[in-house]
C-alpha cells in the first residue's frame, strides 16, 4: 500500500502568533513546527503500513523552514518526503495550495491520503475536499475511527449529529481527527535516521503548473485588513444579595441564550 | 448579486444555521436564492420563502440521499455555472466544509472561511475573520467570481420576513468518484448529552466548587439548561473530574452559545480555552477573580447558594 | 531555627548513574555527546567541528555521527534566559582564523551608554559605574537567540542536533563515563506507561561533555559520583526577567542596586536590577537576587513587578507592552565554588553548570563559550590516533588550558564579592570596593560560600508592598508561565522531589520563591503541607538551591523561550 500523508509546517505556539501588518498574512518567521493535528495522520499511515505493509510518503507545501516539520514525520517512521516549495507560492490560498498539492500528489499513484483535521494557524477544516476534487477520488472527513481492508477504506466519523460509517473504494483521500489515535513519540533512532531518509523538493514548474496557478496570483481570496475584535461589552457585575438567580435568568433571556 | 444559500437539512428539518445565513443574504439585497439537496425533500423548499429566499432550487435524487458531500458539489457546481450565480453562502458543518471546499476546487473558486460577518463595503462583499483566538479580526474578499463562504453556524438568527418562494427543479450528471463513497450508517441525535465541542451550552466547575462531590451542582444546572459539563485543570489534576472535559490551554478549545462558570478563577491557561464563548457567566466569591475582567455576567457570591437555585429556576422555565 | 536544608527530599544520586541497558545494536552511539545546546554545548559543538575538518582520520574514528547535542528544550533556546550582554570576546576566540565578524552574530548591538543607580523608593541616585560592571565593546543579545544562530553554525559543521531529548542517566562502567541514557516519553502521571509510551535510549560515546547551564542534573550527579566538588557549596541567585516592546527607544544599559532589596544584614538580600534596550523598540529587564535570602515572604517575580513601579522603570515601559517573561538561576559562587577539577574520565564539565560566572560583572556567556572550546580541544586530542579519552588524566589537559585563560583570571580577581555582600549590603560593598582596587588581593582569606538552603528563616511581612496585578504593568506568576510558552502536559509525571510534610515556612518559602507558582501551602488534616503543580515549572533550578530537587521532565516539556 502507498500512503501520502500531508503536513503542514505552522508557527510555532499560541503564545506567539502574529499576523504582519504589512503583508497581512501570518507571521512565519519565527520557529515553526509540525501541525499537532497532521502527527494524528502520520500515526494513522505508520499503523496502517506496520498492519499491512507499505510505504508512507509524507508531503508538504511550504517554505524551506518546513523542512523540520517533514523530518518529524520522518522521525516517527515515513518512509520518504516530497517539499512543495517555491517563492511564487507564498500566500497561496485554498485554490492556489489544492492545484499544487494535487499536482504534486498525481504522480505519486497513491492508494490513500490522509490529512489531519484542521490547520492550527488558518484552522480551515477543508484542504481535502479540495484536493480530492482535483484529484476526482472519493472522500471522507473527521475520521475518528478508520479501516483499511480489501480495496476499501471505511472510517467512522463525528457530526454534529453523531456518528456517521462512510465507505469508499480506494484510491481515497481521508482526513482524520485528533480523536483517532494518540500519536508516537519518535524515538532517537528515528531521529537520527530521519536525516537519511529520501527527502525531493519540487518547484512548481517541476510540477508542471504555472506560476500563475500559485501565490497571490493563484488565489482568489485576499486578505484586506486587520481589526481589533468587536468589544466584548461591558463587564456587569453584580453581587449576590439572594436575588442573584433571579438576575441570572433574567441576563440570559434578554441575551437570547435561554 | 445573485446569491444561493445552501439550505442543509436533517431529519426534515432546514437546520436554523442555515436559514440565519439565508436571512442575512436577504439583507445583504441583491437576487438570493436557496437550494435544497436529497431524496424526497421536495417539501422542504418552500418553507424557505419566510426567510428570504425570492426562489428555491431542489434537485431531488437517490443518489442524494444521505448527506455525502460530493455528490453535492456535482449539483452546486452544475447550477452555479447554470444560474450565473456570483456569491455561495454557507453555514459551516461537516457536510457544508467539505462541499464547499470541493465546490472551490471544482470552479477554481475562493473560498473563505470561519466567518463571523459579512457585510458589503464599497460594493465589495467583505467577510469578517476572526483569527488568533479570536484576538484579532481580517478583513478578507474575494478576487474573482464566483464567492464561497463558509460561516460560524450560529453567527445569523433566521428572521423570518414573510414570503413566498418559487419552487425550481433543476438537473445535473454525477462525475463518476462523486458517488464512491456510500455511507453504511447514518448519525441521528445522540441520546446522551452532547461533547463539550459540540454543546451549545457549558457549564464548568473549577476550584471553587471546594470538594469534588459539588460537581453535582453543576452537573444539575447543565442537565436543566441542555448543555455539557466541562472542568478546569485544577480539579482535573485533583481527580475530580475526569481529562475529557477539561477547558484550557492544555485541554480542549470551546465555543458555545453560554459559558457559565462556577468557582473558577479564570487564569489565562483556562481562558484561552473558553474566550471566544458567546455569553459568559461567572459566579464566584472572590470579587477580585480575574475572570470578572472578561466576562460577560458576573457575579460576587456564594455559588453553593446561587447554583441550585438557579437550576431550578431554569427547570420551572423550561417546563 | 528552621532551615530549608533539614527536610530535604529522599533523593539518591545513585538511582541516574547507571550502566548500559540497551542490547549493544540497539544503543546509539556517537564519537563525542554533548548535553545542553547552550553556549557552552554549541561553543564546543563548533570548535569539535572545525577540529574533525582539519582532521579526517580522527573524525573516521568516531563513526557515522562524530558530534552530536541533546537539548531537553522543545528546540534550541527554549530553555535559555539570561540579561544578556555578551563580551564577545569568546566568541572571536571560537571563530578565530574564520571568516567571522562580530556583526555577523544576531545582537542588538554595542552598548553605547550605561548607567549604575542606586534606588530608593522615590528617588534613582546616579553612581559611577564599578570598574568591574564597565560594559565597552559588548553586545545586548537575547541568549536564546543567539544559541538559535550557533546552532546553525553547529549544524553547517555536521554536528547533529537533538532536541527534546532529555539527558536522564549518567552511564558509568568501571568508573569511566560512557554516555548518557535519555528520558523516557509518554509516562502517566503515576509514572505508568501510557499508549504512546516511548522509552529512553543508551546513547554511548567516547567522550561526554555536560554543558547543562545553571543545576545541570547529571553535572549535580557527576560532582557527587566523581567527588569533583570544589570545598565551598555553590550557590545561586533566581533571575526573572521581562521583554517589553516600548513606545521609545532606551540609550542605555542600566543597573540598579538598593530598592526594592533590603540592604539590612538580617535580611541578606543581595542582588539587583537590569534594563537592555533591544534595538529600538524592546527593552529586557530583570531582577537577580541571591537564593541565600532569609525571609520567606521574598518573590523575586513580585520584587520584579514591584520594581517597575518606580519611577524610573515606568517611564521607560510607559505605553509598552509586555511580550516575553522567564526566569532562571545564576550560580554565584564564582572562583572559591568551582569544582576542584572539571574532568573525570571519559567526562568533561563546562559552562554555568561548573559555576563559570563573574558576579560582580554579571557575565557568564562568554565563559561557557571559551570553556566549550577548551573541552572541544582536550576532547579531541584524546581522540586522536594512539590516545583514549578514559584513561585518568587523559582529559586533564582541560583543566590545565582553562587555568591559562581569562576564564580563571577574572573569576579569581573577584573571587571574594559575592560572599562579601552576606555581611550585608553596605559591609559588602565595602569589601568588594577594597577586592577590586586591590585586583584581588584583598581580603588575605577568601570568605567561604554557605549554601543557600542552610540559611535560616525569618518571616516579615514583606508580601504587603507587592502590586496587585493589574494585567498592564504588573502580572500575576501565572500569566506570566503562559507567556513563557510552557504548554508542559498535565499528566506528565511529576518532576520536582520535595518533602510534602514541611513546616509551615519552609513551604511559604517555596510558594512565594517560585517564579511559575508550583508549590502552594495546603492544608491536609490540620498539617500543613505542599501542593506540588508540576506541569507549571519552568526548570529555573531555584528548587534545587532551597531544599528540594529538579529532575529532568520529559523531553520538549516546559518554557518555549525565544526573545530571553
Amino acid at each position: 500500500m502507498k500512503i501520502a500523508v500531508c503536513v503542514k509546517h505552522v508557527p510555532e505556539g499560541t503564545t506567539h502568533a502574529r499576523i504582519n501588518p504589512q503583508t497581512k498574512r501570518l507571521d512565519r518567521s519565527g520557529e515553526g513546527a509540525i501541525n499537532p493535528f497532521d502527527t494524528h495522520a502520520v500515526e494513522e499511515a505508520l499503523r496502517i503500513k506496520e498492519a499491512q505493509g507499505g510505504e508512507v510518503l509524507v508531503v508538504s507545501m511550504g517554505p524551506q523552514s518546513a523542512q523540520d516539520s517533514v523530518r518529524k514525520a520522518l522521525a516517527m517512521g515515513a518512509d520518504g518526503a516530497l517539499l512543495v516549495t517555491d517563492d511564487a507560492a507564498a500566500g497561496s490560498d485554498l485554490v492556489a495550495t489544492a492545484a499544487a498539492l494535487a499536482a504534486a500528489l498525481e504522480p505519486e499513484s497513491t492508494d490513500l491520503i490522509l490529512f489531519g483535521q484542521q490547520a492550527s494557524d488558518s484552522d480551515g477544516a477543508v484542504l481535502w475536499a479540495a484536493v480530492a476534487d482535483r484529484l476526482r477520488r472519493p472522500v471522507i472527513s473527521q475520521v475518528a475511527e478508520l479501516t483499511v481492508a480489501d480495496g476499501k477504506v471505511t472510517g467512522k466519523r463525528q457530526t454534529e449529529f453523531g456518528y456517521d460509517t462512510i465507505e469508499a473504494p480506494l484510491p481515497a483521500v481521508v482526513a482524520v481527527s485528533d480523536a483517532i489515535n494518540e500519536p508516537r513519540y519518535p524515538s532517537l533512532k528515528g531521529i537520527m535516521g530521519a536525516r537519511s531518509k529520501p527527502q525531493r523538493s519540487v518547484s512548481v514548474s517541476e510540477l508542471g503548473i504555472d506560476a500563475g496557478e500559485v501565490g497571490d496570483a493563484g488565489s482568489r481570496t485576499v486578505v484586506q485588513a486587520l481589526n481589533d475584535p468587536p468589544p466584548r461589552g461591558d463587564t456587569v457585575k453584580i453581587e449576590d444579595d439572594g436575588s442573584a438567580p433571579e438576575k441570572i435568568i433574567e441576563y440570559l433571556a434578554e441575551k437570547k441564550v435561554l | 448579486m445573485a446569491t444561493l444559500v445552501f439550505l442543509e437539512h436533517h431529519e426534515g428539518q432546514l437546520q436554523k444555521p442555515a436559514l440565519g445565513v439565508l436571512s442575512k443574504a436577504a439583507e445583504l439585497g441583491g437576487d438570493v436564492a436557496g437550494v435544497v439537496l436529497g431524496s424526497g425533500v421536495r417539501d422542504l423548499a418552500p418553507a424557505a420563502g419566510a426567510y428570504g429566499a425570492a426562489k428555491v432550487y431542489v434537485a431531488d435524487k437517490p443518489e442524494l440521499e444521505k448527506p455525502l458531500p460530493q455528490p453535492r458539489v456535482d449539483a452546486l457546481a452544475a447550477l452555479v455555472r447554470e444560474q450565473g450565480i456570483d456569491t455561495v453562502l454557507f453555514a459551516a458543518s461537516v457536510l457544508s466544509a467539505d462541499l464547499a471546499a470541493g465546490l472551490s476546487a471544482r470552479l477554481g473558486a475562493g473560498l473563505n472561511w470561519d466567518l463571523a460577518d459579512l457585510v458589503q463595503e464599497n460594493g465589495n462583499l467583505i467577510g469578517k475573520r476572526p483569527a488568533l483566538g479570536d484576538s484579532v479580526y481580517v478583513d478578507v474578499g474575494w478576487n474573482g467570481e464566483p464567492r464561497l463562504a463558509l460561516i460560524r453556524a450560529g453567527t445569523f438568527d433566521p428572521k423570518e420576513a414573510g414570503g413566498k418562494a418559487e419552487v425550481e427543479d433543476f438537473d445535473f450528471e454525477f462525475e463518476d468518484f462523486s458517488l464512491g463513497a456510500t455511507m453504511l450508517e447514518q448519525a441521528h441525535a445522540e441520546s446522551e448529552g452532547p461533547s463539550i465541542e459540540d454543546a451549545d451550552v457549558i457549564v464548568a466547575g473549577g476550584r471553587g466548587l471546594g470538594t469534588p462531590e459539588n460537581f453535582k451542582l453543576v452537573e444539575e444546572l447543565a442537565q436543566a439548561l441542555g448543555g455539557a459539563v466541562a472542568a478546569t485543570r485544577a480539579v482535573v489534576d485533583a481527580g475530580w473530574y475526569p481529562y475529557a472535559t477539561q477547558v484550557g490551554q492544555t485541554g480542549k478549545t470551546v465555543s458555545p452559545k453560554l459559558y457559565v462558570a462556577c468557582g473558577i478563577s479564570g487564569a489565562i491557561q483556562h481562558k484561552v480555552g473558553m474566550q471566544s464563548s458567546g455569553v459568559i457567566v461567572a459566579i464566584n466569591k472572590d470579587p477580585n477573580a480575574p475572570i470578572f475582567d472578561f466576562c460577560d455576567l458576573g457575579v460576587v457570591g456564594d455559588l453553593h447558594e446561587i447554583v441550585p437555585k438557579l437550576t431550578e429556576l431554569v427547570r420551572q422555565r423550561k417546563s | 531555627m528552621t532551615k530549608p536544608a533539614d527536610f530535604s527530599p529522599p533523593f539518591d544520586p545513585n538511582e541516574f548513574v547507571a550502566a548500559p541497558s540497551d542490547p549493544p545494536e540497539e544503543r546509539i552511539d556517537v564519537g563525542v555527546l554533548i548535553v545542553g545546546a547552550g553556549p557552552a554545548g554549541l561553543a564546543c559543538a563548533i570548535r569539535l567541528g572545525q577540529l574533525l575538518e582539519d582532521s579526517p582520520e580522527t573524525a573516521e574514528r568516531l563513526g557515522e555521527v562524530p558530534v552530536a547535542v541533546l537539548e531537553k528544550g522543545k528546540g534550541v533556546g527554549a530553555h535559555l534566559v539570561s540579561g544578556a550582554v555578551v563580551n564577545p570576546r569568546g566568541l572571536r576566540r571560537l571563530f578565530r582564523g574564520r571568516d567571522f565578524r562580530i556583526e555577523d552574530v544576531p545582537s542588538y548591538g554595542p552598548v553605547e551608554h550605561e548607567s549604575v543607580y542606586f534606588l530608593t523608593s522615590s528617588s534613582a541616585l546616579r553612581i559611577p559605574t564599578p570598574p568591574t560592571m564597565r560594559n565597552d565593546g559588548n553586545v545586548v543579545t537575547s541568549l536564546s537567540q543567539l544559541s538559535r544562530w550557533l546552532a546553525e553554525q553547529a549544524e553547517a559543521a555536521g554536528v547533529v542536533l537533538l532536541p527534546e531529548t532529555a539527558a536522564q542517566k549518567l552511564l558509568v562502567e568501571s568508573a569511566r563515563t560512557v554516555g548518557v541514557r535519555t528520558g523516557d516519553k509518554g509516562r502517566g502521571r503515576d509514572g505508568e506507561p501510557l499508549p504512546n509510551f516511548e522509552p529512553g535510549s543508551d546513547v554511548t560515546a567516547r567522550v561526554t561533555i555536560l554543558a547543562e547551564g545553571t543545576q545541570g542534573h547529571l553535572t549535580g550527579i557527576a560532582l557527587d559520583r566523581f567527588g569533583l566538588a570544589g570545598e565551598n557549596p555553590q550557590v545561586w541567585a533566581l533571575g526573572v526577567k521581562e521583554v517589553w516592546k516600548v513606545a521609545r527607544p532606551l540609550d542605555r544599559v542600566i543597573h540598579t542596586m538598593g530598592w526594592p532589596l533590603r540592604g539590612g544584614r538580617r535580611y541578606r538580600e543581595f542582588g539587583g536590577s537590569f534594563i537592555y534596550p533591544m534595538g529600538e523598540d524592546m527593552v529586557t529587564l530583570g531582577m537577580v537576587v541571591g537564593l541565600d535570602y532569609r525571609d520567606v515572604e521574598v518573590s523575586v517575580h513580585e520584587l520584579l513587578q514591584e520594581l517597575k513601579t518606580h519611577k524610573l522603570v515606568r517611564r521607560i515601559l510607559d505605553g509598552g507592552e509586555r511580550i516575553g517573561w522567564g526566569a532562571k538561576t545564576i550560580p554565584e559562587g564564582g572562583f572559591v565554588a568551582l569544582p576542584r577539577r572539571l574532568h573525570a574520565p571519559g567526562l568533561l564539565l563546562t559552562g554555568d553548570g561548573a559555576g563559570f560566572v563573574n558576579v560582580p560583572a554579571l557575565k557568564g556567556i562568554h565563559y561557557a563559550i571559551e570553556s566549550g572550546r577548551l573541552a572541544a580541544e582536550a576532547a579531541f586530542a584524546a581522540l586522536r590516533p594512539g590516545r583514549t579519552p578514559w584513561t585518568p588524566g587523559a582529559l586533564a589537559s582541560y583543566d590545565e588550558s582553562l587555568r591559562e585563560t581569562f576564564v580563571w583570571d577574572d573569576l579569581k580577581k573577584v573571587r571574594n564579592m559575592r560572599q562579601a555582600f552576606a555581611r550585608g549590603f553596605l559591609m559588602g560593598g565595602a569589601i568588594a570596593g577594597a577586592a577590586t582596587a586591590s585586583f584581588g588581593k584583598f581580603p588575605p582569606k577568601d570568605l567561604r560560600t554557605e549554601r543557600d538552603a542552610d540559611v535560616d528563616l525569618i518571616r516579615t511581612n514583606r508580601s504587603a508592598r507587592y502590586p496587585a496585578a493589574d494585567g498592564k504593568l504588573s502580572f500575576d506568576k501565572l500569566s506570566s508561565v503562559y507567556l513563557s510558552g510552557n504548554k508542559t502536559r498535565d499528566d506528565a509525571p511529576n518532576h520536582i522531589r520535595v518533602r510534602k510534610d514541611v513546616p509551615r515556612e519552609v513551604a511559604m518559602l517555596w510558594e512565594r520563591m517560585c517564579p511559575a507558582q508550583v508549590y502552594e501551602v495546603a492544608e491536609d488534616g490540620g498539617e500543613t503541607t505542599v501542593e506540588v503543580t508540576a506541569s507549571n515549572c519552568v526548570q529555573c533550578g531555584a528548587i534545587t538551591a532551597k531544599g528540594g530537587r529538579l529532575t529532568p521532565p520529559e523531553g520538549g516539556s516546559g518554557p518555549e523561550y525565544t526573545l530571553t
